[in-house]
């Protein structure tokens, strides 16, 4: 393996009741996903602020993913669907500002499922590798 | 139809003042020039007689300042008015829309509020008139048809108006006063306008045309907060941008980053409760087409949750503090896109 390979560095926020829970599943069955991805866990996807998402493409991310029940089967009833709207507007604009659609995305994992888990973070990583660095929402500042 | 002269509007505030209906009036002051026409509050008749004006640069927005004007503490009386009175103001058919969205989230005391609807023909850009009439104006007169503009080099230069309406009045949204107490002149109907154009322009473009140009236009960004203090929807009390842990407060923007996310957040903060009334366009002392990010929130939302005017309805739930089950998935937004490309 190459010294300098470039290696994307990925947030995913992940619910505590279905997509963390996942992330679980996903571990005890032996499933692979990239050591890119960095979990953190939040009580609901509707605890994501859209500032956080921002602040960790300043802090180095390149590439956002948020993870959260299934909607209707929110813990809290109605939260993901909050996130949905949300997101939805969030991330169209960051497309509109030119920011490559790939970098964000929305999931919805429940605990059942670490097969998925495994798989959406194989494949989110992968594209997100294949566009390389943040080059557009960085803050050289937070440059390591 | 009808022009709306300052002396109606001086008039009428006389006549409030002088039977005690109301304490104080909210409008127009005269400036150093006859384009720099500022927000102002009157105490007295003598005020109103002698600066108050309402011409096609009396722009501002006048539902913000009654924010502080109206407020309760702890259900106690008024701070700044005398229970018994209440408050003049003016209100051209965008700001209605603002004095209502402010009504929609308990901003305002209604019952302290006298709102006259004004007519509104337009408001004009001096810096369009800037273009075309050149430096060193010295009055603009705007009381007719056309717009007579003196300059230094220059005598009475006549411009059609419609050359210099500000964008916003181009593109009007409606004429149509959605709430008042009484009239002054006519009001219209809410307009099929084509104020979403640009936005559509912008998203035909590629990802990296887009980044090109709002680098180019948000890089031009000072800071000065002016687009926040000047927005209707921008109320609270504690502002994110105030925080000086929030890594973006009021500062000059250290990198490109920062004048983005500033201006995500802020037009974020409004989504779904933006009028588009344009203050934030007309304050930017820089020029920033910040109603194009504002719109770009209100086309999505038109085109993911139905059509919804902020503030054309006392009451109405905003798009983002609503849902229903079968909402767009974030996913789809983009393959929507592709579509379109």
């Amino acid at each position: 393996m190459q010294m300098n390979e470039y290696k994307p560095l990925i947030v995913a926020f992940c619910c505590n009741w279905c997509s963390y829970a996942g992330a679980d599943l996903a571990g005890n069955n032996r499933l692979n996903y990239p050591a890119e991805v960095k979990i953190i866990r939040v009580p609901c996807s509707c605890r994501v602020n859209p500032m956080f998402i921002l602040r960790a493409f300043q802090r180095g991310a390149d590439g956002v993913i948020i993870c959260g029940c299934h909607p209707g089967d929110c813990h809290y009833t109605s939260g993901n669907y909050y996130t949905r709207r949300r997101m939805a507007a969030l991330f169209s604009m960051l497309d509109y500002l030119g920011i490559e659609k790939e970098r964000t995305r929305v999931e919805w994992v429940s605990a059942a499922e670490g097969a998925k888990f495994a798989a959406t973070m194989n494949d989110f990583v992968e594209k997100v590798a294949a566009l390389g660095e943040n080059k557009r929402l960085e803050d050289l500042r937070c440059k390591r | 139809m009808q022009k709306i002269t300052s002396e109606m509007l001086i008039e009428k505030a006389t006549e409030l003042l002088t039977n005690g209906t109301v304490s104080t009036v909210l409008g127009w002051k005269k400036g150093e020039c006859d384009y720099d026409v500022s927000p102002a509050e009157f105490k007295s008749v003598e005020e109103v007689k002698n600066e108050f004006i309402y011409n096609d640069f009396s722009a501002a927005n006048l539902s913000k300042y009654l924010i502080k004007r109206t407020e309760k503490v702890h259900g106690q009386a008024l701070v700044f008015l005398n229970p018994e009175k209440k408050i003049l103001v003016f209100l051209k058919p965008c700001d209605t829309y603002s004095f209502n969205q402010l009504l929609t989230e308990h901003r305002l005391d209604r019952e302290s509020v006298y709102a006259v609807g004004v007519q509104c023909d337009g408001m004009i850009d001096i810096e369009k008139v800037k273009k075309i009439a050149g430096d060193g104006i010295l009055s603009v007169d705007c009381s007719g048809e056309d717009i007579i503009v003196k300059t230094l080099y220059n005598d009475d230069m006549t411009i059609a108006k419609a050359d210099v309406l500000a964008e916003r009045c181009v593109n009007c949204k409606s004429k149509k006063h959605v709430a008042y107490d009484e009239l002054l002149g006519e009001t219209g109907e809410v307009i099929d306008s084509n104020r979403f154009d640009e936005v559509e322009k912008l998203e035909k473009m590629t990802a990296d045309e887009r980044f090109a140009f709002w680098q180019n236009e948000l890089s031009k960004c000072i800071r000065c907060n002016a687009c926040r203090d000047a927005c209707p929807a921008c109320t609270c009390e504690k502002c994110v941008f105030d925080n000086p842990k929030s890594g973006v407060e009021n500062k000059s923007p250290a990198n490109s980053f920062e004048e983005k996310l500033f201006h995500i957040i802020r037009a974020y903060h409004v989504a779904g409760r933006c009028t588009d009334c344009g203050e934030c366009s007309r304050v930017c002392p820089q020029n920033i087409p910040l109603h194009l990010l504002n719109r770009k929130f209100i086309k999505d939302m038109n085109e993911f949750y139905g059509d919804y005017q902020a503030g054309a309805e006392v009451g109405s739930r905003a798009p983002l503090v609503n849902y229903t089950t079968s909402d767009i998935e974030p996913g789809e937004v983009f393959d929507r896109g592709d579509e379109d490309a």
